[in-house]
């Protein structure tokens, strides 16, 4: 029997004999009468099988729903039989000549959806007619193509879904679209952002990664104003790059556009967590118009031509340097046959001596290894002080700013290639997307601490 | 011409003007039903979702945050025009944070975390004081509020007893359900398309008891409300004070629907306002039936149209109408593009109601015709808010040139005889939406009364506030599981608990203390230290306890002494002193003044440190002194006279240290033998 055809979908132990006891089943309409003669009209529902097996959960007429304890049943009757009908209302998607064409492309997270209000089961609204009833706005921006390339969670995403991610985004420039959108769970949204800067290159038009902080079934989402000022950069924006559209403050105000390559989350809630990091973003998009901030950006070109090149090795990963880390864990990488190293070192790039010798033998042995910095801001300059000296002598590549989970895909996308030393240092050193950068600007690394009396100033007399 | 009717009043009261209130015949014939919502705040530390602190307010922010409401799909139902202009025409909501009490939480930046324990421990606290049976899992819902109230649309709230009852005039109260829920925000102003909300409150814990339809005349809601409360204070573990319990009623007449006066602040608000409505909705199902006779039964059977206008009131005598004077509003105001103001350029816009004379005057509430229920929907939906709201043909302005501007309008629109007209202004799309809305409130009225919630105002009049939701908005919180209460927990808690009101009530009442004494003491929570004190029911400390926490200590209040510092452990022992030496109580007001200047000593040694209990030596020599000493205050005074001056002049060393009666006896004895 099938999860999905369960008439006792999620009771486990003593409430499912029980239930079968009674004859009664989820979404049969019940009146239960308890031990203490109280009287509770309403329908059973599924139950998580992370919750314990005693209860039995009920939905009651004014919509709330309780648990009762399967021991304080006296009696219960099946009155009626509900089943809740997961179906999207559909109308469809107008087609409007003039406007531009943008595909959106879903990955898995849910932009837009609507709520099962007995379960709380959230439905995702993907079709074009399903996405223009929860945001009918996106009606007077373009016209709108939907492709579900798969359903995982963002932290589920990795290698056969980038590879097939990057060949949709080749199909449909190839189609002629003039922007796309990529739906996407924000976990790990900018790693994948990361890894679509190097296998679509050159794009003729924009790539826009969105998804949302507060899930689209709350009155208070930030995801439908976010897929308004998505699908805009995608139709309208002249940024040609891989870009990531989420709120600019945690109020419904603007979206920012950042860099695929420069981009992390940074909180894990606020609505305004997607930051750019060691530069400024490349602009500000809104209801009405588009700032364009950092001044250099790839543009919108129909007549260039892409480059997608969808090569990735998974056996890569990153070391988070602490003190006192044991050089047994490179031995245990290496043995196990992992391909590449991203170290994600201390200070200006740096480890502590005793993994020297094993880092020494992981590169020897063909294990490439590359330094960021767990600072997140700044270089890896390990010509500085001895320590970086001794590492460089070793053979560890250096990557200046190029964020830790930028270098991991980076890495991953270049020995897809080569597995040739020189080669793959080369290749990691030859900036794509900006993944690293010849200046900070002085403004590219700005956290400001409350308390301070200029600041405070300033978090009151703008919105959040 | 629909201009004829102009400055008329309601001209007949069509039927149910013998209404007067307290006439109980009158509220069975039309069927009053009404029920209760009783919101009370929990006494806890901390809110019931964050760690932030409850009930620490403040009036100032450092802090703002910009949000819009989206309607959820589910709630769209169709996917016509209506659905976007709704959020087209939304309002912004702006938030206003304080750090000192709230957090990303409140925001809704973070999460909800587990669900506070002393909360839920209270609410079952509650739960059981008002007769109900607690579930055994509490599942947190969501209840869907796009008003802003909430950051995050919804409010969190879960059923924690049900069925329950309370004894009430001869017969019971029902007690449909009590919820914990968390608090919402204040609102601070709404203007234009602005609603501005503090946090402070937002996320405390509250209970909210249901009441069943029990309720069947206006003075039958107070009492409730009263019983109510005295049951939920009675536990000393809710909070007092203004703003800490809020009602909602809700009320129904035969053939009509449930309406819901939100925040009835004070019980004795609500007869009136049950009056009042119960009147308005009699009134309604009338023009229903009114409007039946002349042909309108079905909303296509009416015919509601508009336009714009603005040019015909360019040189109105009526200022508010031009379009610089709109201008100059907007600017005295502040009222800012991207926030208070709506979209498109000023307009006056006309709407034709064909066939429809004379029903906008059709009276309602005391003072109040079915315009104003219009005026409501027309502040609220639309937005615009400027006074008085709209004009119409049936009670048109009097001023210099009107009755050629209304003739005027009259053309414009083609009005026949038969047609009323309304006029708005204000920003162009605002002004089509409450065309709009004119037109979904006269449907509305062919079918009678539409579920609202209105806001209650102390003449007993309402507004409208929102369109009541149904169960469709609540659904389970996905961020919270469900919490097992165990029976072990509920009878823990039942242990701790005082008496219902009514059980107290009685034995107060036969200790001797006076009705108004114990209901101040179970409202305020004095009860419960009266019951800390004197825990046996024939203890004679019960009447004296009753006195000093109902009346003596209000008394010290008011004289800027503040007894609240002073914890259990020192009122016991004040007590068990007390019990030892009696003649001390006569010198309770310095003991408590001592008492509540030095919180951290102990009661036994401030009142050894003043001499309390024990008399001192030689007293009777001293007071035979002062008696056979000259009286120089009243040398011509009658003995009466002297007695009391010197009794004054005694008691000031031995009150509290000899029993005043015996030092009165002594006087007397000595004054005698003076003489």
């Amino acid at each position: 029997m099938t999860q999905e055809k369960d008439p006792l979908k999620g009771y486990r132990g003593l409430a499912r004999s029980r239930l079968e006891q009674w004859g009664v089943r989820v979404w049969s309409d019940v009146r239960l009468v308890n031990s203490a003669g109280s009287v509770f009209e309403g329908v059973i529902l599924p139950r998580s099988e992370t919750f314990d097996d005693l209860h039995v959960v009920l939905k009651l007429r004014n919509g709330y729903n309780v648990g009762v304890h399967v021991d304080r049943v006296s009696s219960i009757e099946e009155v009626g039989y509900k089943e809740a009908v997961y179906k999207i209302p559909e109308k469809e998607f107008p087609v409007r000549p003039n406007l531009p064409r943008v595909t959106l492309l879903g990955t898995g997270g849910t932009i837009a959806s609507r709520l099962d209000y007995r379960t709380g089961a959230v439905i995702p609204a993907f079709t074009p007619g399903e996405l223009y009833g929860a945001v009918p706005e996106l009606a007077d921006i373009c016209n709108l193509t939907t492709r579900k390339l798969f359903g995982v969670f963002s932290e589920n995403m990795s290698k056969d879904q980038y590879v097939a991610l990057a060949e949709a985004i080749g199909q449909e420039i190839a189609d002629g679209v003039d922007g796309l959108v990529i739906g996407h769970g924000t976990d790990t949204m900018g790693h994948t952002a990361a890894i679509l800067s190097f296998m679509v290159q050159q794009s003729p038009v924009p790539i826009v990664m969105v998804g949302s902080q507060r899930s689209s079934d709350r009155p208070s989402s930030d995801a439908a104003l976010n897929l308004i000022h998505a699908v805009r950069a995608a139709a309208y924006g002249d940024i040609a790059e891989v870009q990531i559209c989420m709120f600019g403050p945690t109020s419904d105000r603007y979206g920012l556009l950042h860099r695929g390559t420069r981009c992390r989350k940074m909180h894990s809630s606020y609505r305004s967590t997607f930051r750019t990091v060691g530069d400024i973003p490349l602009a500000t998009v809104s209801r009405d118009d588009f700032t364009y901030i950092h001044g250099e950006h790839l543009p919108r070109d129909r007549s260039r031509k892409v480059l997608i090149d969808s090569a990735y090795d998974d056996r890569t990963t990153i070391l988070y340097y602490y003190p006192g880390m044991s050089p047994d864990l490179v031995d245990a990488l290496v043995e196990k046959g992992y391909h590449g190293i991203v170290i994600a070192g201390t200070g200006l790039g740096h480890v502590n001596k005793p993994l020297y010798p094993a880092l020494k033998k992981a590169i020897q042995s063909g294990v490439h290894v590359v330094m960021a910095v767990q600072t997140l801001w700044g270089y890896a300059q390990m010509y500085v002080y001895d320590t970086g000296r001794d590492l460089l002598d070793i053979g560890v590549v250096p990557l200046d700013n190029m964020l830790p989970e930028t270098a991991l895909m980076k890495l991953s996308w270049v020995l897809g290639h080569t597995r040739d030393h020189a080669e793959v240092t080369r290749m990691m050193r030859r900036v794509i997307s900006h993944e690293i950068t010849p200046r900070e600007p002085h403004n590219g690394y700005l956290i400001l601490q409350g308390g301070l009396p200029e600041v405070e100033e300033f978090i009151t007399s703008h919105w959040k | 011409m629909p201009g004829s009717t102009r400055h008329a009043g309601p001209e007949a009261d069509p039927g149910s003007g013998t209404a007067r209130l307290g006439d109980d015949d009158y509220y069975r014939e039309i069927g009053l039903i009404s029920g209760l919502e009783v919101h009370q705040q929990l006494l806890t530390d901390h809110k019931m979702f964050c760690r932030c602190p409850a009930g620490h307010y403040t009036t100032t922010h450092d802090g703002s945050v910009l949000r819009h409401m989206r309607p959820t799909l589910s709630e769209l139902g169709s996917y016509d025009g209506t659905a976007l202009m709704e959020f087209k025409t939304r309002k912004n909501i702006v938030y206003l944070l304080h750090k000192d009490n709230v957090c990303t939480y409140e925001m809704d930046d973070t999460p909800p975390f587990l669900v506070n324990d002393k909360a839920i421990d209270v609410a079952i606290e509650q739960c059981l004081m008002l007769g109900c049976d607690i579930v055994d899992e509490v599942h947190i819902a969501r209840k869907q509020y796009l008003d802003g109230s909430i950051p995050t649309g919804f409010q969190r709230t879960a059923i924690v007893g049900v069925d329950g009852k309370l004894p009430f005039r001869g017969r019971e109260l029902s007690i449909t359900q009590v919820s914990v829920e968390e608090d919402s925000c204040r609102e601070v102003s709404d203007r234009g398309h602005l609603i501005v909300w503090r946090t402070d409150r937002l996320g405390m814990p509250l209970i909210e008891t249901v009441t069943g339809p029990d309720l069947r005349t206006p003075d039958e809601v107070a009492e409730a409300i009263l019983l109510v409360g005295r049951v939920c204070r009675s536990t000393g573990h809710v909070r007092v004070g203004i703003g800490a319990s809020r009602q909602d009623v809700n009320v129904s007449v035969r053939g009509g629907r449930r309406v819901e006066i939100k925040g009835v602040p004070q019980a004795g608000w609500a007869p009136l306002l049950v009056h009042a409505e119960a009147v308005r909705q009699v009134r309604l199902l009338e023009l229903r039936d009114h409007l039946a006779e002349r042909g309108f039964r079905q909303p296509d059977d009416l015919i509601i149209d508009h336009e714009d206008v603005t040019d015909l009131f360019a040189r109105s005598a009526l200022e508010y109408l031009h379009a610089q004077a709109w201008d100059e509003f907007v600017r005295l105001d502040g009222r800012r593009k991207d926030l208070e103001l709506g979209l498109g350029p000023f307009c006056v816009r006309a709407v034709r109601l064909r066939g429809l004379r004379d029903t906008l005057s059709w009276p309602t509430q005391p003072g109040r015709q079915f315009v104003d229920e219009l005026k409501g929907r027309i502040r609220v939906i639309a937005c615009l808010d400027q006074q008085p709201i709209l004009l119409h043909s049936e009670a048109w302005p009097a001023y210099e040139g009107c009755d050629a501007e209304l003739g005027d309008l009259v053309k414009r629109l083609g009005a026949g005889p038969d047609d009323s007209l309304i006029v708005v202004w204000g920003p162009e799309q605002d002004t089509i939406t409450a065309a709009q809305e004119v037109g979904i409130r006269y449907a509305d009225a062919l079918d009678g009364i539409p579920n609202e919630t209105r806001q209650p105002f102390p003449d007993g009049s309402t507004d409208f506030e929102r369109i009541l939701p149904g169960p469709d908005r609540m659904y389970p919180d996905t961020d919270s599981p469900p919490q097992a209460i165990t029976r072990d927990r509920v009878d823990g808690l039942r242990q701790g608990l005082p008496d219902p009101p009514w059980v107290r009530e009685e034995r107060y009442a036969e200790a001797g203390l006076p009705r108004d004494t114990i209901h101040y003491l179970i409202r305020r929570g004095g009860s419960r230290l009266v019951d800390l004190v004197a825990p046996r029911e024939d203890d004679g400390d019960l009447r004296w306890a009753g006195f000093l926490f109902g009346e003596r200590l209000k008394g010290l209040r008011r004289s800027g002494v503040s007894p609240a510092g002073i914890g259990d452990s020192a009122w016991l022992d004040l007590f068990g002193f007390l019990r030892e030496h009696p003649e001390a109580r006569e010198a309770w007001r310095e003991l408590v003044e001592m008492m509540a200047a030095n919180p951290h000593a102990s009661p036994r040694d401030i009142a050894r440190d003043m001499g309390l209990g024990s008399a001192p030596g030689g007293w009777e020599k001293t007071l035979a002194r002062l008696a056979n000493g000259e009286s120089p205050d009243h040398p011509d005074g009658t003995r009466g006279q002297a007695h009391r001056f010197l009794m004054g002049r005694a008691m000031r060393t031995l009150r509290g240290r000899v029993p005043a009666s015996e030092v009165s006896g002594l006087l007397w004895q000595e004054l005698k033998e003076k003489r």
